[in-house]
């Protein structure tokens, strides 16, 4: 009996002295093999008698159990240590910057965009587009000015020949739109306008944001109360202030020169108006039933003035220190 | 419009200060531009005489001058200027003056001689930059008296920034008219009384063109003396609406111009032969105008012309031929109502714009040019003395001013606020437009001056303007909702910029314009759409490709020292017969990727933006076809095609390009129609195979110049059965393989919906497939 409680701890300890699986096995073959020490005991119950042996295997059995499960257990725990070093051995440094492609950015003329457009577009207008060579007449004279009207000289105009123009503006959008849709109509227009213009403050070529909406009982106060709505929402700021000063446009009538608050100044932002009774008249819409208010916005004036640009020259270079700014 | 607050103040003082009065125009649609004060805040400066002047004692460069200050003793001042002289009278700041500059004059010595005040120079008081010497004052300069009263210095010159529809603000007059619209103020008009006539000659007038010269005035003065001083306060009103003193006759049609908004015109009667005709010029007709400017007339331009020539550029500038001069003693003077029709555009072909062609093509109160012209008769009489012949007049059609109809309810609906019926006859009676009421409504007939107003909507902004545009409430829109209609064949553009910025690209936005140079160049434009007024020789043509820009673009970043540039730009390019097309492109240089630790460095090439063009077509595919393009390296460059359609290019630039634009490597670039990219399928679901897909692989070994493409496509046209997947996955050249020869890998997947295949099918296939390479000369490779 005592070498059976004897075979039992020399097989724990031995066991616990093991360090790799494979040595495991042969100390395992000591005690379990064909030659091991409980088999050489099994085989001994023959020489027992009838009586003794079923006690002597079943204490027999016990141990050899006892063994198996001290293996198992070895067995187990020399594997997880062994996952535990493959772990180990694996470990990255987490720290190292990711790898490939980096990413790039938009313009921040576009970023601006996106964000007039997302936000016109949260009041279900749509976006329309024209061309950039104009005729006189989309450029003009549809708009409600004629040949020699004094106020194609507020224009600085890119003619190409006698009827063709880069667009001094988005409004021709308006003509373009009107002819192909029957109101009610709500659109924005946004697009590259050329004026002959070089400065710090002026580029030849700009961005323009032409708004359209034209229904039965469009008016003024509306008017105001989108374009406000919109520099509150666009500025994120809701004490921005938005002012309106009469002005003059031949395809608007009442017509408006829109300042916001900036600080403790007014700041021009674009012009504004109700849609001239005879521009509907170009594009057969009646004046009568059908009325509704046109703005345009300066989309550089907006980027500068939310992003902090300060030289509006900056936006067409292309120097990628200034484009990765906005991204 | 620029004028002097005081002259306007003498006609209107609304009790405003300079500021508030400032504010009140631009909020009316006047919008002030500047507002200067005339000179900067200075006190205690009053006019003195030079009694004596004595050379300092200690001092080469002073001399000591005894000064009447209009007080029983003369001061002592020690003054450095050398052009200080006994009799002069200056400036003199006494003790206790504040000078601009923060400059207080005290009582000094100066080099131990006792100085009480000081004279003074035009730059010292702050009204020149520059100035030499001492400011002479006339000699009938009042000693003694404050300077600023003296020269009426406590004037603030306003400029208003008029639009093109308020000519009737072009003169003090009107702008005074436009000051009692808002703040209510009574007008003090000039009291113009008719001349007495003391000479019976007349110069005969005609008008031949009476439709574009409805009202022809005219009358002679004769023995009046041109050589005259203009009176100081004309010459200063005149100089402080930015015109210069002339002479003393036109000096008084100038300031006529500016008071009463009617451009007029004297004539040297003594140069006129015969009566004047208002007609069409003769073509090729020649005329020297006042500014020296020799023009030849065409036939659409209206002239004021005496028997024999053309006198003048009716409306727009005389002639320097019959324009008065200090020794004229008889004059003609005219005074005319042009119709806007007929002056607009002429002047602007001579590149001439004039106080009067600006006012003419605008439009001048035809009421009041005879008044005007009895106003510049009365100042001449007065001034130039002479007598003054009867007035000749030749009427036609003047413009109408039917009444208006102007509804409260449409004023209502147009504002979104209601005025009432009463507010409304008030702001009318304010603008001094003359209504009848009709039930609710009015019947408005506009003043002659006003031309902008002939619709209803004319007269709703005249009352919302008064009202004041901030009086109007900003209201949110009430309206039926719809939702907005949204194809799903169309992506949106942002998606492809999106996608771009995902692999790696900044966006630039660039000029449309470019360089000629750089169109024949890069694009073998020699016809590019080009601008009549171009800002600049680099910015005359509209580009037809964005490559130009990329190019440039790039060019700007390695001169800042980047070495691994990735643009995209969308934009229009502009073909003959202003065809536009919006066209997306992307142009890198450099590493492939950014410097980093974990992957080899290697330069960008052809095949890599051919990866970005094809992420952008995705999931539709484009073809790509060899083909030269004058920018690119002729082995490296194709056009990428779509339904059988050439829509855009990809390729390396051109080694002569490279080397041209210098630049350390060859950039890649490619450029896309926007509406082939803009193109979406709407999805369609196909039945899923659930049986498993089998992968063959087969290598074949072809001639260098058999493409990729063209293989696969052969494949694909013969719809070999149960082919789900077809593609190359490997080249090689080398060991194995012959020289100008290269071996490429195809990935086979097959799979049936229906059933596991069979290697009988399998192998059908696959022959099937081996044997359209083989005709394509393809071996295969063992």
């Amino acid at each position: 009996m005592q070498e059976l409680e004897q075979i039992l701890n020399q097989a724990v300890q031995q066991f616990a002295a093991v360090e790799q699986a494979a040595e495991l096995e042969q100390v395992k073959a000591r005690y379990l093999g064909k030659e091991g020490r409980l088999t050489e005991l099994l085989k001994g119950l023959g020489k027992l008698s009838a009586e003794e042996r079923p006690a002597a295997g079943a204490r027999i059995n016990q141990v050899k159990q006892a063994i198996e499960s001290a293996l198992q257990q070895r067995r187990d725990s020399l594997s997880q240590q062994q996952l535990q070093q493959k772990l180990a051995a694996e470990a990255l440094d987490v720290t190292l910057p990711g790898r490939g492609m980096s990413t790039g950015g938009l313009h921040p003329v576009t970023r601006t965009l996106e964000r007039i457009e997302s936000l016109f577009h949260s009041l279900g207008f749509a976006v329309a587009t024209g061309p950039e060579i104009e005729t006189d007449f989309y450029n003009f004279t549809a708009l409600n000015t004629p040949a020699n009207h004094p106020a194609r000289s507020m224009h600085d105009t890119f003619y190409i020949d006698a009827e063709h123009m880069l667009r001094t503006h988005t409004s021709p959008v308006q003509i373009h739109y009107m002819e192909n849709n029957a109101p009610p109509l709500k659109i924005i227009a946004p697009g590259r306008v050329y004026r002959v213009d070089s400065d710090a403050t002026h580029s030849p070529m700009f961005h323009q944001v032409e708004g359209l909406w034209v229904d039965e009982q469009v008016s003024f106060a509306n008017l105001k109360g989108v374009v406000q709505d919109f520099l509150q929402r666009f500025f994120e700021r809701d004490d921005l202030r938005v002012r309106f000063r009469p002005s003059f446009f031949p395809f608007t009538e009442p017509s408006a020169e829109m300042d916001m608050s900036w600080g403790d100044s007014w700041l021009e932002i674009g012009g504004c108006g109700m849609v001239h009774p005879n521009v509907l008249q170009h594009v057969r819409i009646d004046s009568e039933k059908y009325q509704g208010f046109a703005f345009g916005l300066g989309v550089e004036r907006l980027a500068m003035l939310r992003y902090g640009v300060t030289d509006l020259r900056q936006f067409y270079e292309g120097d990628l220190r200034f484009l990765k700014q906005y991204n | 419009m620029k004028f002097s607050e005081n002259w306007l103040r003498s006609w209107i003082n609304p009790a405003l200060d300079t500021e508030a009065l400032g504010h009140q125009f631009t909020m009316a649609g006047l919008e002030v531009e500047a507002l200067e004060p005339v000179a900067p805040a200075f006190n205690r400066v009053v006019v003195a005489e030079v009694l004596e002047v004595v050379k300092h004692p200690n001092a080469d460069r002073l001399n000591v001058c005894q000064v009447n200050v209009g007080e029983a003793q003369p001061l002592t001042i020690v003054c450095g200027a050398s052009n200080v002289a006994a009799g002069i009278k200056v400036p003199c700041a006494r003790i206790g003056a504040l000078l601009p500059g923060n400059f207080s004059i005290k009582q000094a010595k100066v080099r131990s001689v006792e100085s009480f005040g000081m004279l003074c120079s035009a730059k010292e008081l702050g009204l020149e930059g520059e100035s030499e010497g001492l400011w002479l004052m006339p000699a009938d300069a009042p000693v003694g008296a404050d300077l600023r009263s003296y020269l009426e210095l406590n004037d603030t010159l306003l400029t208003l920034k008029l639009t093109p529809n308020r000519s009737d603000c072009l003169s003090i007059a009107g702008l005074a008219r436009e000051v009692a619209a808002i703040t209510g103020d009574t007008l003090q008009s000039v009291q113009i009384e008719a001349a007495t006539i003391t000479l019976p000659d007349v110069l005969p007038v005609k008008v031949a063109a009476v439709e574009a010269c409805p009202l022809y005035c005219g009358r002679i003065v004769r023995g009046v003396n041109a050589a005259v001083v203009t009176p100081v306060w004309m010459a200063r009103r005149l100089e402080r609406s930015g015109l210069r003193s002339i002479n003393a006759v036109v000096d008084i049609t100038n300031y006529v111009l500016l008071e009463q908004g009617q451009p007029l015109h004297a004539f040297d009667l003594a140069k006129l032969s015969g009566g004047v005709t208002v007609r069409y010029a003769r073509n090729t007709e020649k005329l020297k105008l006042l500014n020296e400017q020799e023009i030849e007339l065409q036939a659409d331009m209206l002239v004021v012309a005496d028997d024999h020539r053309a006198l003048a550029l009716a409306g727009i500038m005389g002639g320097a031929d019959s324009g008065v001069e200090t020794s004229t003693r008889d004059v003609f003077l005219e005074g005319a109502f042009f119709t806007p029709e007929a002056i607009a555009g002429k002047g602007r072909r001579f590149s001439l714009s004039t106080d009067s062609s600006h006012r003419f093509e605008r439009g001048v109160d035809f009421a009041a040019t005879r008044m005007a012209l009895e106003r510049a008769t009365q100042l001449l009489l007065e001034i130039c003395g002479g007598n003054a012949g009867p007035i000749s007049e030749v009427r036609g059609k003047l413009p109408a001013r039917p009444p208006i109809l102007l509804r409260v309810s449409r004023a209502a609906r147009i504002l979104g606020v209601e005025l009432g019926s009463a507010q409304i006859s008030a702001l009318m009676e304010r603008l001094k437009f003359a209504f009848e009421c009709q039930g609710p409504d009015f019947l408005v007939t506009p003043p002659s001056y006003r031309f902008d107003i002939t619709l209803e909507v004319d007269l709703i902004e005249e009352l919302v303007r008064l009202v004041g545009y901030d009086n109007i409430p900003a209201l949110f829109p009430v309206a039926a909702m719809r939702m907005l209609p949204h194809s799903e064949l169309q992506r949106p553009a942002s998606r492809l910029r999106q996608l771009m910025v995902a692999r790696d690209y900044q966006e630039t936005v660039s000029y449309a314009f470019v360089d000629l140079q750089s169109e024949r160049d890069l694009c073998g434009n020699t016809t590019p759409v080009a601008l009549q007024n171009p800002i600049a020789s680099q910015l005359a043509v509209m580009r037809s490709s964005l490559l130009g820009g990329l190019v440039s673009a790039l060019g700007i970043n390695l001169a800042r020292k980047q070495s691994r540039v990735r643009l995209f730009e969308i934009g229009s390019c502009f073909a003959a017969g202003y065809e536009q097309q919006e066209r997306l492109a992307g142009l890198c240089y450099g590493s492939q990727f950014a410097e980093q630790w974990g992957q080899a460095a290697r330069y960008v090439d052809f095949y890599d933006l051919k990866a970005d063009v094809e992420a952008l077509f995705a999931p539709l595919s484009p073809s790509f076809v060899a083909a030269t393009h004058p920018a690119l390296h002729p082995g490296r460059s194709a056009k990428i095609m779509r339904n059988d359609q050439h829509v855009g290019w990809i390729g390396e630039l051109h080694p002569q390009w490279v080397q041209q634009y210098d630049m350390p490597q060859a950039p890649v670039w490619f450029e896309i129609e926007m509406a082939a990219l803009l193109q979406a399928n709407v999805p369609c679901a196909s039945e899923l195979s659930k049986f498993p897909p089998v992968r063959r692989d087969m290598a074949v070994v072809v001639e260098e110049n058999v493409t990729v493409q063209s293989l696969l496509a052969a494949m694909q046209a013969d719809n070999a059965p149960y082919v789900a997947e077809l593609a190359l996955f490997d080249v090689y050249r080398g060991k194995g393989v012959e020289n100008g020869k290269k071996s490429l890998a195809f990935r086979v997947l097959l799979q049936d919906t229906q059933k596991t295949l069979t290697d009988v099918e399998i192998d059908q296939t696959m022959l099937r497939l081996v044997a359209v390479l083989q005709q394509h000369g393809a071996q295969l490779r063992v």
